[in-house]
């Protein structure tokens, strides 16, 4: 059991240690790239909570993206707040709009309640387009860069500057994920999940839960919109499409719906397996991400994540036991 | 002094039928109590209207003197109600010993401390794991277990709820008959060493006559008999419901 521990302590510090000096070593477009894998980390981690633990569909989280992109440049341009006030807002916005979202999810179940949330998916993009005065229409908005603070001026660009605070933010996220859910809350989300009567039955509130977990979610959503729309320097209506909504419940797939890490590997997945596909085959993309997706679902059903720990976990109780043996 | 669970003219409707029609029986505290009937008399109905899964058409459910129909379900576990069910409802891809744990919810100290604050929990869990001799199983993927033992796995979640009223729902359905001795154990052990008053649904009659002190009998939705183990077996009625009239 302690041994666990530890080996989980030893790889966030392998990866704490990676994320720090990979920069140095990557050119700067990478670094920019692992940006957005930590965005995508991050609004993924808001689909394990949702998806992974607490059983509920939602293949609209792209609109929630687009309200933490959205929120950051309106505060910015029109109120001028800076960075560090508009993600919390951002997310706070999203956050209680996913509340919203969340009580109507009460009424709705599996296939109902994904299609309500593939309906808000194809709204986003025209409901941006309408409120001109607010969202500036198609046009979009322009999000001001994020330059680093002064003694690191010169120091380090502000690419790599966006990618240390976005990876410092995922890290504070998945830190508390990962203790909120492996407590009294994950187990009640994870319970509801399972066998909602007798969750019931032992207490918990499903209502008040299943509410909770789709606000957490979207505002998840909410601050890797943000970033993303930073490190992109503007939102647009057409970026929050349907396409967005969907890389994401399928990167979250892919990488392990419900364990963190399969979060951050459905960044990397949701960030370079398009890049991928697109040089396997340039001429027809999707048709090769539509079969890798295939694949997938084929051979490793409970994501990489799960696959990974399939595999180390019979190694290491094989270990274990040899210790508790001699 | 008043009974810990009064029921008073249940009655509840599906539709046109009538599952459950002016039912009203007593739960003394510290009995052990049987609900009997032929299938489709209406027992789990009970249960389910007590636990509030069930909104009755009319009546009165008391429990300790407090109105339960004024209650949402959830909150029952909180006032120390606990229950197992017919067909095995556990936490399918939670481990055993945290689906016993989710029979502390409603135990843990508030505040921030429910964030963490897991030791409780798990301590407690785990002695109602030992205490029905399960400990083995606690890091097993509970859906990896036999029926059997996911029945008791059941019973840990219930006690880890601390219950003042156990309703357990068929416990001995599906058990080998070792398993069902050995229930008959378990139920006394647990209304002594809890001071839990029980009630249970059950068709094994050997089971219901050896453990219970108070049997109630439905048939029909309607109560028909209601009394000590020995003279409900001897009530005219009761014999008529079970094996048909000529």
């Amino acid at each position: 059991m302690s041994g666990m521990r530890v080996n989980k302590y030893w790889s966030v510090a392998v990866l704490a240690l990676l994320v720090l000096v990979l920069p140095r070593f990557v050119p700067s477009y990478a670094a920019f790239e692992l940006t957005f894998v930590g965005a995508y980390a991050i609004g993924i981690l808001g689909l394990v909570i949702l998806t992974g633990t607490n059983g509920q569909i939602s293949l609209g989280h792209g609109a929630f993206f687009g309200i933490g992109g959205y929120a950051v440049a309106i505060l910015a341009q029109k109120l001028g707040v800076p960075f560090w006030a508009s993600v919390p807002l951002a997310a706070i916005v999203s956050g209680i709009l996913g509340l919203g979202l969340g009580l109507v999810a009460l009424r709705l179940e599996g296939v109902y309640l994904a299609l309500a949330t593939f309906a808000l998916a194809v709204a986003t993009p025209s409901t941006l387009k309408h409120f001109k005065s607010l969202t500036g229409g198609s046009q979009g908005l322009a999000v001001p860069s994020l330059s680093p603070p002064g003694p690191l001026h010169g120091v380090i660009t502000s690419e790599q500057w966006l990618y240390y605070v976005t990876w410092v933010i995922a890290g504070a996220l998945f830190l508390l994920t990962s203790i909120a859910l492996g407590g009294r809350l994950g187990r009640a989300l994870r319970a509801i999940r399972d066998n909602e009567v007798a969750a019931i039955s032992f207490g918990v509130n499903p209502q008040r839960y299943k509410t909770f977990a789709f606000g957490w979610s979207a505002a998840y959503a909410g601050i890797a919109g943000a970033i993303v729309a930073i490190a992109t320097g503007f939102v647009s209506p057409d970026t929050y499409t349907v396409a967005l909504s969907l890389a994401l419940v399928t990167g979250a797939v892919l990488g392990g719906i419900d364990t963190l890490w399969g979060a951050l590997l459905g960044g990397v997945i949701v960030e370079f397996l398009p890049l991928l596909v697109q040089k396997i085959n340039p001429a027809a993309p999707s048709v090769v991400y539509g079969i890798a997706l295939v694949l997938f679902m084929i051979f490793l059903p409970g994501g990489i994540a799960r696959s990974i720990q399939a595999v180390i976990h019979p190694l290491r109780l094989r270990r274990e036991i040899h210790h508790a043996r001699s | 002094m008043p009974a810990l669970l009064e029921i008073r003219d249940l009655s509840i409707r599906f539709g046109g039928i009538a599952a459950l029609s002016d039912v009203s029986f007593d739960i003394e505290e510290g009995h052990v109590a049987g609900l009997i009937g032929p299938n489709g008399a209406g027992k789990t109905t009970c249960f389910n209207c007590i636990t509030r899964l069930y909104q009755p058409t009319s009546g009165r459910l008391a429990f300790a003197g407090d109105d339960l129909l004024r209650h949402a379900p959830h909150e029952l576990a909180g006032k120390r109600i606990a229950r197992t069910f017919q067909n095995v409802a556990l936490f399918d891809r939670l481990s055993t010993l945290d689906n016993v744990m989710v029979g502390y919810h409603v135990r843990y100290a508030r505040g921030a401390a429910r964030l963490r604050s897991d030791d409780g929990g798990r301590r407690a869990a785990l002695e109602a794991l030992d205490y029905l001799g399960l400990g083995e199983h606690a890091n097993r993927p509970v859906r990896s277990l036999p029926f059997g033992t996911r029945k008791m796995v059941e019973l840990a979640r219930a006690l880890v709820a601390r219950p003042r009223l156990l309703l357990l729902d068929e416990p001995a359905s599906g058990l080998t008959t070792a398993e069902v001795a050995a229930l008959a154990d378990v139920v006394k052990r647990i209304a002594a060493d809890y001071s839990a008053t029980i009630v249970m649904v059950e068709h094994h009659m050997q089971l219901v006559m050896n453990v219970c002190d108070h049997v109630i009998v439905l048939a029909s939705g309607r109560k028909i008999a209601d009394g000590p183990p020995e003279a409900v077996q001897r009530d005219k009625g009761v014999i008529e419901a079970y094996l048909g009239t000529a």
